[in-house]
């Protein structure tokens, strides 16, 4: 019944609007408004156009100031802080440009609008300006893309070598992290060997694989080089994580990485943004299906030493899941516990971070 | 209409003894076999009628498109609210008052894949190159009228297939607009890459065919059947701007065409072009070898011109509308040609601009920025010729003149942050968030509207004989303009917050916890802007009936399809084909009495107003 009424109301309202409309262009008929070429409305629209930049500017302006805060979450790692640098500073070179050529455009709109009796100036081309109007961007855009050549093969380029190593492995629609173990070297995974247990594929013919550990969150220590190893098993997904300025694809059969060096702990960002419950975030950035919006996984920044005390606690994915070896030879689960017996040494090696 | 009458001819000829009533007898049914509804309007070989079938086509999509948009603005807007209401049409899409997420998906693969394909390729290219080519360079009709017939009709069973695939049980395809596989390729990855991606891949194909068919005939036409004196060197920038997009669809559609092909094969055939170490839905696939990155290099190559395509003739129009209303020259025409040269060039280098942070080698990242951030100097070019087109003009705002205007604005701001995106190192952050889709709903979303919305009411008056009203015209781009900035400028701010596209909600992450209100402003400002487009429906339809007559040259413009009668009839031009002379510029030339030479005018005729260099030629 509702519905009906709605339905009235605006069926009548349009109604009104085509009376309203009908009645417009009768009068224009018999005021001669329809044979004057250019009229009234000439003038309105010329203003319309100062209008529209003035109030149009200063909203901009308004909701840029007040959404500052909101748009420029805190920066966590070493080359974020470089990248903000470089997008601000793009992003005031543009930004005068755009008030330049905006104004230029809605200022001559106004200033050249149509006058009885003025002849519009014939100025077909002009070499000089047009050389200096194509040398100018041409010079700027050398300088960004300088800039830019520079942070970028400085951020793709092979990582330090004491980086600590992780591996991450999407699927749909979550996120599996995987860390070397006390031998520091992650081993072998083939997708022919996934199964419900072992969800990444891990190749326990490789004894590197015995003393891999799985974590339901990332960990890493503040202020060390961080290894991504990323893959994916099934279709793309990308690895995001706004703070660090991190993003890379995972793409099934091809595997990607990305370094980076945390530079606060999750503890200093949350006395630092008053936030008791701050988590760093990664975000999946790739369309995978129908869970993509929620494929989310924590990051924890640690101090090192705090790090250092985590990974020793964690157990190996063969020691939690021993049935994974069941059809292993018996030999091979031997080596289990050589590999658990030297455990020591790595410890220590973690513990110079 | 040449054509037509051979078969009368030669039947007389064969027949010589047949006595001359029953030639006329038969000449009649011929004359009225001309008549025919269908032939006349539905199978026409006549290029402005083909224009009107593209243009009705591309509202129609361009409504369908929008749509989706506003529902899925809806559910961005307002994540919490229910959807009940809208039942009646989504069905089960919205169970228990919620969209569907894999139907949230479906509708951004397909609000992209309209918009594109259908309304800014063959809306705007196909209605404006049909239209204007034959009337702009002085031809009776497109080189071959019958491809031209074909194309169209490619592209209305292109549209069947994707408009049927939309209400398929398992949903149209849902991958993006960029069908990365293999989520595409996998109808276990997602339900919308069972059926609607099969129907998906076959309407892409035909309309493949479709543009190549039309952009191989106007690269004919303008190459072989200008009229006497009209030289490259004086043919309107919209004919440049149409002849440089055709060569740009020729040389990539067919390389989508390969890519759609190659999937259609690993998805049926059990080949792994793209596909490799896959496991998925509980068993490994036995793909192997296959790099879905190879499938996104293939894409890229249309797909990165295919946004020049988009925004190319939209230049064109652009030109074309501010120099008659402005009663100017159009500021350097030779520079926006070699612009648009340098464009067309560039446009075929920068593909993987798109794929910096695929995998892709670092160093081709590098190689790739530097050619991207390079193809801002022609655009920034055309911009500046733009302004100075306008500076000390005596501008008429004609409702075109008005969307041209909004062009070059909408133009301005969604390129600048094209430097942005195109530095590879601010990219990583950048990438797949909402500052990428602001920056592309600015540059070739809205202002390829623009253009399209400048040349419709620009050549209306040609196409239907009557004129669009203007003051609705003036309703219908203020609250357009105004809605588009309402829109896109604050999906900056949502964008630089690292918000990625293609989420059904963002509540599930601390780090998107803020911006719903802006989320809800934008969603607002989206169904405003939908609301808006219907003023222009009415416009369009009240007019093509009831509006005001029009003239023979109502915008005083120098162009040769001023040239024809009102409404010309098939062939154009009743008598001769008029001859050129001059460049379609020749706006308040000073020494001339009227404020505009039409192109056909001898130099003769306008002792008073000639340059030196043209004196020689009286």
């Amino acid at each position: 019944m509702i519905a009906l009424g709605i339905l009235l109301a605006l069926v009548l309202l349009l109604v009104v609007f085509g009376l309203l409309f009908r009645l417009q262009v009768l009068t224009s008929i018999f005021s001669g408004s329809y044979s004057r070429e250019i009229g009234l409305s000439n003038r309105v629209n010329a203003i319309l156009m100062l209008v529209f930049m003035v109030v149009g500017g200063g909203a901009f302006a308004y909701s840029f100031v007040a959404n500052w805060d909101k748009m420029n979450p805190p920066i966590a790692s070493v080359h974020g802080a470089h990248l903000e640098r470089m997008f601000w500073t793009t992003m005031l070179i543009i930004g005068i440009v755009f008030v330049i050529t905006q104004v230029a455009l809605f200022v001559y709109s106004y200033r050249y609008q149509y006058r009885e009796g003025r002849r519009a100036y014939f100025f077909a081309h002009n070499n000089k300006i047009e050389i200096i109007w194509t040398v100018i961007p041409a010079i700027v855009m050398s300088g960004l893309i300088f800039g830019g050549w520079k942070q970028w093969t400085s951020i793709t380029g092979p990582a330090p070598k004491d980086s600590v190593v992780l591996e991450v492995v999407a699927k749909q629609f979550n996120w599996m992290v995987r860390y070397p173990g006390r031998d520091q070297q992650l081993g072998a995974s083939n997708f022919r060997m996934i199964d419900a247990t072992n969800e990444m594929g891990l190749d326990f013919n490789d004894q590197k694989n015995l003393d891999d550990f799985t974590a339901s969150e990332i960990h890493v220590p503040k202020g060390h080089p961080v290894l991504l190893k990323i893959r994916s098993r099934d279709v793309l997904h990308a690895v995001y994580m706004p703070h660090f300025r991190v993003q890379m694809y995972a793409v099934p059969g091809m595997p990607t990485r990305f370094w980076f060096t945390p530079t606060k702990t999750t503890d200093e960002m949350r006395s630092q943004t008053g936030n008791p419950n701050f988590n760093y975030e990664l975000a999946c950035n790739q369309i995978c299906g129908r869970g993509h919006f929620a494929m989310k996984l924590n990051i924890i920044v640690d101090e090192p030493d705090d790090y250092v005390a985590w990974y020793a606690q964690q157990k190996p994915f063969v020691e939690q899941n021993p049935e994974v070896l069941a059809n292993l030879k018996q030999n091979q689960a031997g080596s289990v516990e050589e590999a658990t017996a030297a455990a020591p040494a790595a410890i220590e090696a973690k513990a110079s971070l | 209409m040449a054509a037509t009458n051979i078969p009368t001819n030669a039947h007389a000829q064969e027949a010589p003894h047949v006595q001359h009533h029953a030639t006329g007898d038969h000449h009649d049914e011929h004359e009225h076999h001309e008549g025919n509804f269908l032939t006349k309007y539905v199978f026409s070989t006549d290029h402005k009628v083909i224009a009107k079938q593209f243009l009705i086509s591309g509202i129609f999509w361009a409504f369908i498109g929008a749509t989706l948009s506003t529902i899925f603005r809806l559910q961005l807007g307002w994540p919490e609210a229910t959807l009940e209401w809208l039942q009646p049409i989504l069905g089960s899409w919205v169970e228990g008052g919620k969209l569907d997420p894999a139907f949230y998906l479906a509708l951004v693969t397909m609000h992209g894949t309209i918009m594109v394909f259908f309304v800014l390729t063959a809306g705007l290219s196909g209605t404006f190159s049909n239209f204007l080519i034959p009337l702009q360079i002085g031809a009776r009709d497109m080189a071959s009228g019958f491809l031209n017939m074909l194309s169209y009709w490619f592209f209305f069973l292109s549209s069947v297939i994707m408009f049927i695939s939309l209400f398929l049980e398992t949903g149209p395809a849902s991958a993006g607009w960029t069908i990365y596989p293999p989520l595409s390729a996998l109808p276990q990855a997602i339900p919308g890459s069972g059926l609607g991606q099969t129907m998906w891949l076959v309407a892409m194909a035909l309309f493949i065919v479709s543009s190549l068919l039309g952009s191989l005939n106007y690269i004919t036409t303008i190459i072989n059947l200008r009229t006497a004196g009209m030289s490259m060197a004086k043919l309107p920038l919209t004919i440049w701007s149409f002849f440089l997009t055709a060569i740009l669809g020729v040389l990539s559609f067919p390389v989508l065409f390969s890519a759609a092909l190659l999937l259609i094969f690993d998805r049926s055939f059990g080949t792994s072009f793209f596909l490799s170490d896959i496991y998925i839905g509980g068993e490994a696939l036995n793909h192997v070898g296959g790099s879905p990155i190879l499938f996104q290099h293939l894409f890229w190559f249309l797909g990165h011109p295919e946004v020049y395509i988009v925004i190319m003739p939209a230049m064109g129009i652009v030109s074309e509308v501010m120099a008659t209303n402005a009663r100017k020259p159009i500021f350097g025409y030779r520079a926006m040609i070699g612009s648009l040269l340098g464009i067309s060039l560039l446009s075929f280098v920068v593909w993987a601009h798109h794929m910096f942070i695929t995998g892709m080698n670092p160093f081709l990242g590098s190689v790739f920025m530097f050619l991207t951030l390079i193809i801002a100097v022609p655009s920034a070019v055309k911009t500046f010729n733009w302004l100075a087109t306008l500076w000390r003009g005596n501008i008429r705002f004609t409702t075109a003149m008005l969307f041209a205007i909004g062009f070059v604005s909408l133009f301005i701001s969604g390129g600048l942050t094209g430097i942005i995106l195109g530095n590879a190192a601010l990219d990583i952050q950048m990438h797949n968030t909402y500052f990428v889709v602001a920056h592309f709903h600015l540059v070739m979303g809205s202002s390829a509207f623009f253009g399209m919305f400048a040349g419709v009411y620009h050549w209306f008056p040609k196409m239907f004989g009557r004129m669009m009203d203007e003051k609705l015209g003036y309703v219908h781009f203020w609250l357009t303009i105004t809605s588009a900035y309402l829109i896109f400028l604050p999906m900056h701010y949502v964008g630089i917050a690292g918000f990625p596209r293609r989420y059904y909600a963002w509540t599930g992450f601390e780090m998107f916890n803020q911006f719903a209100d802006l989320n809800a402003f934008i969603s607002i400002a989206a169904i405003l802007a939908f609301f808006a487009q219907f003023v222009f429906l009415f416009n369009f339809i009240y007019s093509i009936f009831r509006g005001r007559r029009a003239t023979e040259n109502p915008w005083r413009s120098t162009t040769l399809e001023w040239t024809t009668p009102i409404e010309p009839g098939h062939g154009n031009w009743p008598g001769e084909i008029p001859a050129v002379y001059r460049w379609p510029y020749d706006y308040s030339k000073p020494g001339s009495e009227s404020d505009f030479i039409p192109q056909n005018v001898p130099y003769s005729q306008t002792v008073s107003s000639n340059l030196p260099y043209e004196k020689e030629m009286e």
